[in-house]
């Protein structure tokens, strides 16, 4: 009787173990697959990502995102002239801040460039020395990025004038067009658009 | 492209090909306002410091088309010889210029700071008068910025 008792037993154990092994496998698998999707995702998204990441890190943008309070300038990224820093606001000291002598708009007579809300971006967004992963993931990160949703970001990279000066930044004093980023606005906005839409999956360093 | 604003407290409008003129270019050549100075044309300078809407402005490196419908401040009207301004009353008490070319843009500069910050220190002074004086009258005008500050507050 025991033995035929021990063999209803063996079947019910492994059912049991089945159905365990079953639920393990569903949270490995589904782990695993959302790695994979990510990896996925990842690899075909550093495209988007990395020409994204080609503006971004270029002097135009991370010139007002210093890490040490002092706007940059020019292709070699020397601390502006003057002895401008960020301030209390972001926007300079109390009597010369940026509006002293940035404008709305570049000015080919003086050779100053200008665009709406020119200032420094906020101190929690220093990207100047960091990677494109740290930057991108303080750019993602709530708690740095000003409080900003992933759309209100994409709104940011994609239509804020100042942001998009990169691609008018007029002349210099000498009437020396200044350099843009390397991609055109058109294919940056693309690749900006299109990493949000696939995730907006940051790559490992 | 006709312009207007307010300088030195009258109405003013101007008539101007471009609107992307400098206002300097303005109010020196068409309004015959020759205190505030053509130093850099390229903000380096001070030397065309005037005040927009109580702000200071390096003048050359500001479409006057930006001046519309706004309050523009001189030299000429921070304050007159009866009745001069602190900055002004402090720049003649320790007898600050030298050739004096810089020295408008200076003021302004000075009563800007002066006007949102009644009593700055030497470090904000640093910060914030960041003009260029070829005679390197620099340590008189410190001087002479804490005096006008004492000044405004008496
Ligand atoms: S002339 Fe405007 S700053 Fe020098
Ligand atoms: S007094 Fe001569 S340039 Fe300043």
């Amino acid at each position: 009787m025991k033995k035929i008792r021990l063999l209803y037993i063996i079947p019910v154990v492994l059912f049991a173990s089945m159905l365990l092994a079953t639920d393990f496998d569903y949270e490995n698998h589904s782990a695993k697959s959302t790695e994979t999707t990510n990896m996925k995702a990842a690899s075909t998204n550093n495209d988007n990502f990395d020409k994204m990441m080609s503006a971004l890190t270029h002097p135009r943008c991370i010139n007002c995102h210093p890490s040490d309070n002092k706007p940059k300038q020019g292709m070699e990224e020397h601390p502006h002239y003057f002895g401008v820093a960020r301030g209390e606001d972001d926007h300079g000291f109390a009597a010369t801040n940026c509006n002293t002598c940035h404008q709305e708009e570049n000015n080919d007579f003086s050779g100053v460039p200008g665009a709406p809300h020119w200032g420094l971006a906020p101190a929690s967004m220093n990207w100047e020395g960091l990677s494109k992963t740290e930057i991108a993931t303080s750019m993602m990160d709530k708690s740095r990025n000003g409080g900003k949703s992933p759309n209100e970001i994409l709104k940011h990279l994609t239509e804020d004038p100042l942001v998009l000066w990169a691609w008018e930044p007029g002349i210099n004093a000498a009437g020396i067009p200044r350099e843009k980023p390397p991609i055109s606005k058109e294919d940056y906005i693309a690749a900006v658009k299109g990493w949000f839409a696939e995730g907006a999956v940051i790559p490992g360093e | 492209m006709k312009i207007s604003f307010n300088i030195n407290g009258q109405p003013q409008s101007v008539d101007i090909e471009d609107p992307n003129t400098p206002l300097l270019w303005v109010v020196r050549d068409l309004l015959d306002l020759k205190g505030t100075k053509f130093g850099c044309g390229k903000a380096a300078c001070g030397a065309c410091t005037l005040h927009v809407d109580g702000e200071a402005v390096r003048s050359c490196s500001y479409a006057v088309k930006f001046a519309e419908g706004k309050e523009v401040v001189t030299i000429e009207g921070l304050g007159n010889r009866e009745n001069p301004h602190p900055v002004q009353q402090a720049w003649i008490e320790y007898v600050v210029p030298q050739c004096g070319y810089c020295q408008p843009g200076f003021i302004m500069a000075t009563a800007a700071l002066l006007a949102k910050n009644p009593s700055p220190t030497d470090e904000d002074i640093d910060n914030n008068i960041v003009n260029v004086c070829r005679c390197a009258t620099y340590t008189r005008m410190r001087k002479a910025i804490h005096r006008a500050a004492a000044l405004g507050q008496e």
